[in-house]
């Protein structure tokens, strides 16, 4: 009946005697939106950081459709269709945002290591590269400076080349941080949309975000799940009321 | 840039020898060629390397080699130079990148110090005297490339300085090519955020390594030039002070432009003759104009036009 499209065993990792995470169990279905919650420090950018090969774990496997990925080189990750954005938005700044996605559309061209030949032999991207840049709304900014955007766009624009890579899997590092409740919206939206037909994993800080996108929460705690469920389920937990929402009735 | 201003260039590049003191303007052509293949790594991907004279002059060495004592034409000695350096550049790289930032260039640096202690202490290379009296030969066999012409009352040597000139211009070709490819589209995105390029499944290694190889060759080939117009390889031409060099070419004129590593090499080359006879207190000027330059211009003589132009040049 489950049909885990991510799956991390006992997955550990120390930093110098300090246990970021400990024996993390966590099951990702397939189709799912996916939210990693938890105090701050609790590990969740670890763990991403542990599932894209960032870091290496110090102990524990991780499957990918079953497969374990667990020494592979974040390249290859990115290659089965594991695409992560960041905490800080990560764009390519010097570049125009049509250069942007279509950086990511050109990957499977396999063009990429002929120097020899004209950038011209890209132009066919550009169509679909518009497409996407207007899907979240910046077909009339495809041709500015990335660094120049404001926050919220270069996130939708991080969306928009992520998307470029159809990932089965999408790991989204806190995509509504640090934004006015506007662009938490609009994100919000966006994510919704991009979800379709295919699994996203999130950490996210805003749980207003989490009720209305997440089909199932894990809550971090010092490294390790304190709890797991629906938003419903989750919210009504005393531990989680408790360690999450800083003792609000102590 | 447009086509316009391209041949603009060409036909100045073409007109040169017969104003500018042609040994002068293939030397600036050289440094110029190897500034501008040093910029295809530090503008165009992000990497300092400080060893780059490892290339230029251990091209200049293998070319001065394969002339002088083998007897091959000068062409094929250009073509084992370019070829040396790209190999040396494949062991650097391989080694090099597998460091970031300030240990990337201490690691190259260190690595053309070998070197350059090879072309110190091995016999092929002449120790302290290098290699001298390197003939220039007959191009493809067929063309004289010392003889010289008379043109306007003095003796012209039209012929190296036109087979400098192709190679300068092939030279440029491919690094401005390369810049304007697919590949250099992924060079820049590394350049631009490494991590993010990660995870668009790039393998940023392959890449920063065959930009090495490319930078490394280029700059080879720019040596080999060296040694045919200037009969002579040296200990200079593989020391830490021509790697300097090329850096400070490369930010004077504009780094991660195509035109700013001609323009500062062309400066700085210029005023090294302009300025000898004031002795070593050359140094001092030369420094003084780079911490103006970098004061007043941080993009370089190129870079700033480029942005009051609001266009890349």
């Amino acid at each position: 009946m489950t049909d885990p499209i991510l799956e991390t065993r006992n997955l550990s990792k120390e930093f110098k005697g300090f246990s970021a995470v400990s024996d993390l169990n966590l099951r990702v279905e397939r189709g799912h939106i996916h939210a990693l919650i938890g105090p701050n420090g609790a590990g969740k950018t670890t763990v991403f950081n542990l599932l894209t090969k960032f870091l290496t774990p110090t102990t524990g496997t991780i499957l990918f459709n079953g497969i374990d990925i667990t020494r592979e080189q974040p390249a290859d990750i990115a290659l089965r269709g594991v695409i992560r954005s960041f905490q800080i938005s990560a764009v390519f700044p010097g570049l125009s945002p049509l250069e942007n996605v279509r950086l990511a559309l050109q990957r499977a061209t396999r063009t990429s290591y002929q120097f020899w030949k004209s950038e011209r032999c890209l132009d066919r991207l550009e169509d679909r590269a518009m497409e996407l840049l207007e899907s979240v709304g910046l077909g009339e900014l495809s041709g500015g400076i990335s660094g120049e955007l404001a926050y919220g766009r270069k996130r939708a624009l991080e969306l928009a080349t992520t998307l470029a890579l159809e990932p089965e899997l999408m790991l989204l590092d806190e995509p509504t941080q640090g934004m006015g409740a506007e662009d938490v919206d609009r994100i919000a939206a966006l994510v919704k949309k991009a979800a379709a037909g295919r699994t996203i994993l999130m950490v996210e800080h805003n749980l207003k975000v989490v009720e209305t996108l997440a089909d199932r929460i894990t809550v971090l705690q010092r490294g390790a799940i304190l709890a797991e469920g629906s938003y419903a389920a989750v919210s009504q937990d005393p531990r989680v009321l408790e360690a999450y929402m800083g003792g609000a009735h102590a | 840039m447009n086509r316009f201003l391209w041949l603009a260039l060409i036909a100045l590049g073409l007109a040169a020898p017969f104003v500018v003191y042609p040994v002068f303007m293939m030397k600036l052509l050289c440094f110029a060629l190897f500034a501008m293949a040093f910029n295809l790594l530090l503008g165009y991907t992000g990497l300092l390397s400080f060893g780059h004279a490892a290339f230029f002059g251990g091209a200049s060495y293998v070319t001065g080699y394969l002339v002088k004592t083998s007897g091959l034409t000068p062409e094929l000695g250009v073509l084992g130079g370019t070829l040396f350096a790209a190999l040396l550049g494949y062991l650097v790289g391989s080694l090099a990148i597998r460091r970031q930032g300030i240990y990337f260039a201490m690691v190259t640096l260190a690595l053309a110090q070998i070197v350059y202690f090879v072309a110190l202490k091995a016999t092929f290379t002449g120790g302290e005297d290098g290699l001298q009296g390197i003939p220039r030969g007959l191009l493809f066999g067929l063309i004289d490339l010392n003889r010289h012409y008379t043109v306007g009352g003095g003796p012209l040597g039209l012929n190296l300085y036109y087979f400098i000139f192709v190679l300068f211009c092939l030279g440029f070709w491919i690094i401005h090519r390369t810049i304007h490819s697919p590949f250099g589209q992924v060079l820049k995105a590394i350049r631009e955020n490494e991590p993010r390029a990660i995870s668009l499944g790039y393998k940023v290694e392959r890449f920063k390594l065959m930009a090495f190889v490319l930078s490394s060759a280029l700059a080879g080939m720019a040596g080999s030039m060296k040694s045919l117009v200037f009969q002579l390889a040296s200990l200079t031409d593989v020391s830490w002070h021509t790697s300097g060099e090329v850096v400070l070419m490369t930010l004077l004129g504009g780094v991660g432009t195509v035109l700013g590593p001609l323009a500062g090499a062309f400066t700085v080359v210029t005023l090294q003759s302009k300025l000898s006879s004031v002795g070593p207190w050359i140094t001092v000027i030369i420094g003084g104009i780079f911490v103006i330059c970098v004061l007043v211009f941080r993009r370089g003589f190129v870079g700033e036009l480029g942005r009051l132009l609001r266009r890349p040049l």
